[in-house]
């Protein structure tokens, strides 16, 4: 435990001292990437929650991480035109709005996909998240107000009190505090007693029943939870980009951060972060070589799977020494 | 005695089979009522349809003088109605300790909070605790149910069962699989029992049966054929010549 705690202390001393780094290093380029995976990294983990602590293999998860976004471009645009979202909603650009706001209404998209997908399981689950993605998907398309397959440009990120969100440093430093709470945040959902019921019903459903459990109500609200992280994370990446567009919506996304989850450990805590790292730095590197890139990473995803049987968390584990 | 499970005229069909043919038993408080008959009788869809897990086409079941037909698996788990798996049912990946745990968790309930610990529940592991120190499985509370043998698998389904507090068990083959003195040590275990929970006892082995039961009743081909006592039971002679068939002799 207190081995941990040194690792995790390090790590976030090491994270927050990146803008420091890059600079010296002439890279800042690398701290964008670091952005980037941050706010992958808790996309992933939030995917991760009910696909691997709950056994929901969702493939719509590109819905929550869109609307996110789409929620900082709305409330952005109504602020610049000056007009009401829906005749009622008046727009900002103050984060401390907009966040909450993101997190609620993915939260409420999730529990109206969950309420009717749930109802499924297995295959049936997965086409199901993924037909209701695809129809958000077209949905913002053809909303032509709010730029349809053009999206919304966000012309500046949005304000924090006393802090210049236009500096990249200061976006990067807000970006990995939100990080470190959703992590501790998820640590602790993941070790509640709800937590051990979603470990439960993942198990065995019907011994979950045995036992007075009802699996639909807990499943919906690991996915609704699941939608909100997602959700957050899309927000700020909106906020990153500068830009919501239905590309945060489109079925490939849900793939990635699917492929972002496995490829750094299906059902561990600190796996999605990880594999959103290696994930970003392989599309990055990759793709610099060669327009088909995503071949290369398709074998180098077959190999980490098959290889390490349990992504790169268990690759660390293993390095490490514990089981 | 007061009826604690009361099944009234129960039947199930499947296309051309009827499965569960107008059933009618009762189980009192304080009694084990066994549940006999040959393979393909039809035991497995009635235990199901008790424990909620299939919906009777037709008939009642009640539970305490409540009518629980329509209601969920969960639902009539939190009226008071256990069960075992006649295949045992297990969380595989969690210690013994846990799954007592998951048990006394959900009968304790307050499991939708998200930010609790659930390893600082101490009501749930003391008790946890004390169940596993008095039974068979002492000494393998930190091993994970994927390395237990069959016969413990078997003793963890009815400590699990019987942390819920139930006030009818519905005991799907308890015996099955397990080796003679297995079988011996859950005889003596369920005879214990019956104090605290009514027993419906679903079961193959006779000897255990006929140690056991208070009150047996036979199914053929969905249809209670028989009911009355061991003795009765034993020297019926349709029960003889309907559920024994080839074999010549009970037990």
């Amino acid at each position: 435990m207190t081995r941990h705690r040194i690792l995790g202390l390090g790590l976030l001393l090491v994270l927050a001292l990146m803008p420091v780094l890059t600079d010296l290093a002439g890279q800042p380029a690398f701290l964008s990437l670091m952005t980037r995976i941050l706010i992958y990294g808790m996309a992933a983990a939030s995917l991760n929650f009910v696909l691997g602590f709950g056994g929901m293999v969702s493939f719509g998860h590109a819905a929550f991480f869109g609307i996110g976004g789409y929620v900082v471009g709305f409330l952005f645009f109504h602020q610049t035109e000056g007009t009401l979202f829906l005749g009622l909603i008046p727009g900002t650009s103050q984060l401390l709005i907009t966040l909450p706001a993101a997190v609620l209404v993915s939260g409420l998209v999730a529990a109206l996909i969950g309420t009717l997908a749930l109802r499924t399981g297995g295959v049936q689950f997965i086409m199901i998240t993924l037909a209701f993605a695809q129809m958000i998907f077209f949905f913002f398309v053809s909303l032509k107000t709010y730029g349809g397959e053009d999206g919304i440009i966000i012309r500046r990120a949005n304000e924090l009190p006393f802090l210049n969100m236009r500096d990249k440093a200061t976006f990067y430093w807000v970006v990995l505090a939100i990080t470190t709470l959703f992590f501790l945040g998820l640590r602790r959902v993941v070790n509640s007693s709800f937590g051990a019921v979603l470990d439960g019903l993942r198990q065995n459903e019907r011994r979950m029943a045995a036992l007075g459990v009802p699996a639909f109500r807990y499943k919906l609200y690991a996915f609704v939870l699941s939608g909100m992280g997602t959700g957050l994370a899309g927000a700020l990446m909106a906020n990153f980009l500068r830009f919501a567009s239905p590309d945060m919506l489109h079925w490939t996304k849900s793939g990635e951060l699917m492929v972002m989850v496995i490829l750094g450990g299906v059902g561990t805590l600190f796996g999605p972060f990880l594999g959103a790292g290696a994930f970003m730095v392989l599309e990055s590197v990759l793709s610099s070589w060669s327009e088909h890139w995503p071949l290369a990473l398709g074998l180098i995803l077959l190999v980490v799977v098959l290889g390490t049987k349990g992504g790169l968390m268990a690759l660390v584990s293993r390095l490490g020494g514990r089981k | 005695m007061s009826v604690v499970l009361s099944v009234r005229g129960l039947r199930k069909r499947f296309g051309g089979l009827v499965a569960t043919d107008d059933v009618t038993l009762d189980v009192a408080a304080g009694e084990i009522h066994a549940l006999i008959g040959p393979n393909g009788a039809g035991k497995s869809t009635l235990v199901n349809q008790l424990s909620g897990e299939l919906v009777a086409d037709a008939g009642t079941i009640h539970l305490m003088e409540e009518d629980i037909t329509g209601l969920s698996v969960a639902e009539r788990v939190a009226r008071g109605l256990g069960r075992t798996f006649q295949i045992t049912s297990l969380l595989d990946d969690m210690t013994v300790m846990q799954n007592v745990g998951m048990a006394l968790q959900a009968h304790e309930g307050g499991n939708f909070r998200i930010w609790d610990a659930v390893q600082k529940r101490r009501s749930v592991w003391e008790r946890a605790k004390a169940i596993l120190r008095d039974s068979l499985l002492t000494g393998r509370e930190a091993a994970l149910v994927a390395d237990l043998s069959h016969g413990e698998k078997k003793q963890l389904e009815l400590l699990m069962a019987m942390a819920m507090a139930p006030r009818i068990m519905l005991l799907d083959e308890p015996m099955a699989g397990l080796g003679h003195l297995e079988s011996q040590a859950m005889i003596g275990q369920l005879e214990k029992l019956k104090a605290q929970t009514a027993i419906l006892l679903i079961e193959h082995d006779m000897e255990a049966v006929f140690a056991l039961a208070d009150r047996v009743s036979v199914l053929v081909y969905g249809r209670i054929i028989a009911q009355g006592s061991v003795d009765e039971i034993r020297s019926n002679p349709a029960v003889r010549e309907a559920y024994l068939g080839a074999e010549d002799e009970l037990c």
